[in-house]
């Protein structure tokens, strides 16, 4: 049994069909990408995922228990595409940011947990960014507030997480940091992560599932088995060449494939 | 004891208006941040729609006003589910509303007291106003204080709000009440149609000055109380409208605190600070 199945999804918005018949298994500790053109509803399956949105037919089930009646949403970590886009003038601190996350789970009329500051300061940690929790979140580069989004997350020791496109709007420098970050935490924490990119060349390092909404539908590959050029063509429904910028300094990531234009 | 307070109404005047300083900021922090001003526009028109239906049909003009603002933000919640895709019309439609209303209602009022809710009265605050001010301040101050966390993450990060599951749909409704509720009751001091500056003035200072989300709404109710409070001294020894005197003691702040800040920042460039 996966930590999260999707059977027979059907999905479709003001008349649209946009999912059709989607199938496939997460497995707990899986880091999985979903790929895809623009278009192709991949934040809609997110959002279907975190029952954002509900379904027009078929089931999901989150950790054995079906999204209707699941009740473990404090155990699954979101970072949405707007998360990328706030008002940069919003007058908050990171640790006001990542602490909101563990009072809104802690229950939002109730008095803050003995422990609220520790735990604040070690998710803080866990992203290199515990010297930062006086800095107001608009003053820092695109990069470090993905990471405190990331805290936000962690906080509240999530066991799935959930990313729509968490690399739009940064560096390409900052980009790779960030799955380095991911990978670790898949790897050392056990967090099954769920993103959403349209960075072909790093998720395939990092990834060990693709997820890929094409022309031809929705299909599920091992990332080692989408490895071709071609493969990608066929998905996007043009031409496509993978550049993977790897993760240099990164003792986690797998090099799995470094190919010149 | 200075002669100012030697007056009954002033006393009136000085406690309705702080009691209102410090709410008015509390919503306005949320209704700056969530680029939702134009709301406050719109309350507080259809606010003074009440105060003259108050004045026509012999009903306290302030508890119509209240009446009116908040069944208004229950419309205009109402109509923004019903075309969700063009929420903001919804803001404008009852925007339309309370203008048109206002303007035909005050056609029928004969009482000259219609233009002491327009810029704020110090001298035509009723004890019956007095005590319902004082109650639904309380209530207002009480119940944002309970929803401080929840109005944090909704208005930083909805999805992820709502995700967490926080009633996002409930306190936002709950939030447009308070909006209308304060709106409504700040007409009697400051003056239906300067209420609305009053929510972002004190935060356009704070802004400036503060370092967090917390600091962010102190710093917003001490400036707004700064403001009434020496625009009712200014009122009173100048004999001015307090409305206008607050708002223009608010813009006057929010320069200097802006002068100050610039030229610190000069300083600090040159090293001299």
């Amino acid at each position: 049994m996966g930590i999260l199945e999707v059977q027979n999804l059907s999905f479709a918005y003001q008349g649209n069909l946009i999912l059709k018949d989607v199938n496939f298994t997460i497995n707990k500790g899986d880091f999985a990408g979903i790929i895809g053109p623009n278009g192709s509803g991949k934040s809609t399956l997110i959002k279907l995922m975190l029952k954002i949105l509900t379904p027009e037919k078929g089931q999901i089930k989150i950790m054995g228990e079906d999204i209707k009646k699941f009740s473990g949403w404090s155990k699954i970590g979101y970072i949405s595409q707007k998360a990328n886009s706030f008002n940069t003038g919003f007058p908050a601190t990171v640790k006001e940011i990542v602490g909101i996350s563990l009072l809104a789970n802690n229950g939002i009329f109730r008095r803050k947990p003995a422990d609220y500051e520790q735990k604040v300061y070690d998710a803080l940690k866990k992203v290199g960014m515990q010297d930062y929790g006086n800095a107001l979140i608009g003053r820092l580069s695109g990069g470090q507030q993905q990471r405190v989004f990331i805290a936000r997350v962690l906080v509240t020791e999530p066991e799935i997480m959930f990313l729509d496109e968490p690399t739009a709007g940064i560096d390409a420098k900052s980009e790779e940091a960030l799955y380095c970050l991911l990978a670790r935490l898949n790897e050392e924490l056990g967090i099954t992560i769920i993103m959403v990119t349209h960075d072909i060349g790093a998720i395939t390092v990092h990834a060990n599932k693709l997820i890929c909404l094409g022309e031809k539908g929705v299909t599920v590959h091992d990332t080692g088995e989408a490895a071709a050029d071609e493969f990608f063509s066929e998905i996007y429904g043009y031409s496509v060449q993978v550049h993977s910028h790897g993760c240099r300094n990164c003792d986690h990531a797998k090099q799995a494939r470094c190919k010149d234009a | 004891m200075p002669e100012i307070f030697q007056y009954e109404f002033m006393i009136n005047a000085f406690i309705v208006g702080i009691l209102t300083a410090v709410i008015i900021p509390c919503i306005g922090v949320v209704v700056v941040l969530r680029r939702l001003s134009i709301m406050g526009d719109a309350l507080s028109h259809v606010s003074l729609a009440g105060v003259a239906a108050g004045l026509v049909f012999g009903i306290n003009p302030v508890l119509s006003a209240v009446i009116f603002a908040v069944a208004a933000s229950l419309g205009v919640e109402k109509i923004r589910s019903a075309i969700s895709r063009f929420g903001e019309i919804s803001t404008a439609v009852i925007m339309s509303v309370g203008i048109g209303l206002a303007g035909i209602l005050s056609g029928f009022v004969t009482s000259a007291n219609f233009n002491s809710f327009l810029f704020g009265s110090l001298v035509a605050i009723s004890p019956f106003e007095k005590y319902l001010v004082m109650v639904l301040s309380i209530v207002v101050l009480a119940v944002f204080l309970l929803l401080y966390r929840a109005l944090f993450y909704i208005t930083f990060d909805e999805e992820s709000a709502r995700l967490a599951g926080i009633p996002v749909r409930l306190v936002t409704i709950v939030f447009t009440v308070l909006t209308a509720v304060t709106i409504s009751i700040s007409s009697r001091v400051v003056g239906t149609l300067v209420v609305s500056s009053m929510m972002v003035l004190p935060v356009a200072v704070s802004l400036q000055l503060a370092k967090s989300y917390k600091q962010t709404v102190v710093f917003s109710v001490l400036s707004s109380v700064f403001f009434v409070v020496t625009g009712l001294f200014l009122s009173y020894y100048l004999n001015l409208k307090p409305g206008g005197t607050i708002v223009l003691t608010g813009v006057a702040s929010l320069a200097v605190t802006l002068l100050v800040k610039s030229s610190a920042g000069r300083f600090k460039e040159k090293g001299l600070i």
